[in-house]
């Protein structure tokens, strides 16, 4: 049952409901009635540039192009991938995304739409080789009236990392999910996210860990502001299986709500079955510190522009984590430009 | 009302309420350009609540009374715009802004003012010309101003940002909430002195204490007696000392 059987089939019963736990609240079959038409062959078009610069584009549009990236061992490459929508239309696609021993790559997605009413799911199934190295910098600049679903299912081998920043604005209803293989034996996983959403959007992360092996570690900061009438959606499992002995697991998930009528539904979960293990996770909720509200305008900085600058610096937290520079300044200005915040911090 | 021009500050008949309790009951005070006075009073007698209403925070209730900065009415405006008009609270316990580096909290600052009055924005490298000689006056590591503001600083540290940011911005009036809590005495010097060194005929500070050894560095030219949120008594420096021998008593409180 997903969103991506629902358009290959038109089977509105294939999609995922409030009735499915993990997707309470990330409802899909009680909002799409129709789904938009199936998308077709597409006429060469010109598209605008995308929010990242890479040497290497991989384009895809409407689900149609290369489906392959592949690093060879040692290599090191830097890759914008770029999954454009173009009109309303429904698709769904797979890629995958393998590295080699000891390769690096540092993945730059990024999801962009024309149009306003595409309903698209997006799979990638990602392969890390032993030693290799992949950071993915995720920025979901989705329309207001689309309806997303990106699941990236990532195998990890021994002492191989990932580092993932999933930046997003929300659309009529998105879901960023990610799953990982985590075979412990001195491999790391970073697993971070920031969600600015502002009107009736919604936006889910939603990322599951599975530590297989002993030794392991896992790092998450997820931060979100939700202002208007919108929906934050964090659900953040961690699972140490039987044998995972000494996994270290941090998970933090920290959000502002700005407005009485926006909403954020959390959902931490660590499921232990192993010995010796270091877990944790901290979940907060609230509203932005007044005493730091007023001691900025006592300084001279009208309210607006406070909010603006303390919001930015609350997500700032999250960006700073970003270990490729040209995509941590992309995600500094997106993330000013969504809050009116200058962007000097 | 000729004598209004050369007042900085004229506070009359002040009634203030948080939470619908009264703290301020017919508060007049009157602060003359260039003057520096001191406001002494024991705890609860409605020091910081003084402050607060001046600097405009949200939850103090006036219920009567007037505020003229310069001849103009304080309480009309918002907190930003009064610091713009020249108007700086050093905080009694000054907030943390985690994420913000100090330059550029103090940056943001001094350029909103300067944009507020119209003026130019200041540049950055004449803004870091001259606080990086403001802060070695202050015997502030240049290094810490790029740590985000007060996260992890001492008691004292966060004390001299304080100083230092009154200093970066300029104002006319400084409202000084006790300043010298939390400070040693080495440190309670340095302090005194940046704001000794701040003083001149064009700007006013009031000095909010509750112990009379501040006063013995940054010397006023009149105490004001605070109690049960009125001005109990007046007088010049003398009066500090008298209140430190004999306490708050006989003004209606206990000294705390």
């Amino acid at each position: 049952m997903s969103l991506a059987r629902a358009i290959e089939t038109g089977d509105l019963a294939e999609l995922p409901s409030r009735r499915d736990e993990d997707w309470r609240w990330t409802d899909l079959r009680g909002l799409l009635r129709t789904l938009p038409p199936k998308a077709g062959p597409l006429a060469a078009n010109s598209i605008p540039a995308g929010p990242f610069q890479a040497d290497e584009e991989v384009l895809v549009i409407n689900g149609q192009g290369p489906s392959d990236i592949h690093i060879e061992a040692g290599e090191a490459r830097v890759i914008a991938l770029r999954l454009v929508s173009v009109g309303d239309v429904a698709y769904a696609c797979r890629l995958n995304v393998s590295l080699g021993e000891g390769a690096a790559l540092t993945l730059l997605e990024s999801y962009e739409s024309s149009a306003d009413g595409h309903a698209a799911e997006i799979d990638l199934e990602v392969a890390v080789g032993p030693g290799a190295r992949l950071e993915r910098i995720v920025l979901a600049g989705d329309a207001a009236g689309a309806v997303l679903v990106s699941c990236a299912d990532v195998g990890l081998s021994p002492w191989a990392s990932l580092a993932q920043t999933v930046l997003t604005c929300g659309a009529r209803r998105q879901r960023l999910e990610t799953r990982v293989s985590h075979p412990g034996e001195g491999a790391a996983v970073r697993l971070d996210g920031v969600y600015l959403l502002a009107d009736q959007r919604h936006a889910d992360l939603t990322t599951v860990v599975t530590h297989a092996g002993a030794g392991g570690a896992t790092e998450q900061l997820a931060k979100g502001v939700a202002t208007d009438q919108a929906r934050g959606v964090f659900q953040g499992r961690i699972v140490v299986a039987p044998g995972a002995d000494r996994t270290n697991a941090r998970m933090g998930h920290h959000a502002l709500i700005l407005s009485d009528r926006a909403e954020i539904d959390a959902k931490p979960e660590l499921e232990i079955f192993a010995d010796d293990v270091s877990c944790s996770h901290g979940n907060t909720v609230g509203a932005l510190d007044e005493a730091a509200l007023f001691y900025a305008q006592q300084r001279g900085v009208p309210e607006p522009e406070a909010r603006a600058m303390l919001t930015a610096a609350f997500v700032g937290e999250v960006i700073d984590r970003i270990e490729f520079e040209g995509a941590r300044d992309v995600a500094r200005r997106w993330a000013a430009q969504r809050l009116g915040a200058s962007d000097e911090l | 009302m000729l004598e209004t021009k050369n007042l900085m500050l004229s506070i009359r008949d002040l009634h203030v309420s948080v939470d619908g309790k009264p703290i301020l009951s017919g508060l007049s005070l009157d602060l003359p350009a260039g003057e520096v006075h001191a406001v002494m009073g024991p705890n609860g007698a409605g020091k910081s609540t003084l402050s607060y209403v001046l600097a405009g925070r949200q939850g103090y209730e006036v219920t009567g009374g007037q505020v003229l900065f310069e001849g103009e009415d304080l309480l009309a405006l918002g907190p930003s715009e009064r610091a713009a008009r020249g108007v700086f609270l050093s905080f009694q316990y000054p907030v943390e802004i985690p994420g913000v580096p100090a330059l550029t909290f103090l940056r943001t600052a001094l350029n909103a003012q300067r944009k507020a009055r119209g003026e130019a924005e200041m540049g950055a490298p004449e803004f870091l010309r001259r606080v990086r000689e403001q802060a070695a006056a202050l015997r502030i590591d240049f290094e810490m101003l790029r740590r985000p503001l007060n996260v992890g600083f001492s008691g004292g540290e966060k004390k001299r940002m304080e100083i230092l940011q009154m200093a970066a911005l300029g104002p006319r009036l400084a409202i000084l909430d006790e300043t010298d809590s939390g400070l040693d005495i080495d440190a309670l010097r340095i302090v005194a002195e940046d704001v000794n060194a701040l003083r001149g005929p064009d700007r006013s500070m009031l000095v909010i204490t509750h112990y009379q050894r501040l006063l013995d560095y940054i010397r006023p030219d009149r105490v004001h007696v605070l109690a049960e949120g009125r001005i109990v008594a007046s007088g010049g420096p003398e009066l500090a000392l008298e209140l430190e021998r004999e306490g708050y008593a006989k003004y209606g409180q206990e000294a705390a």
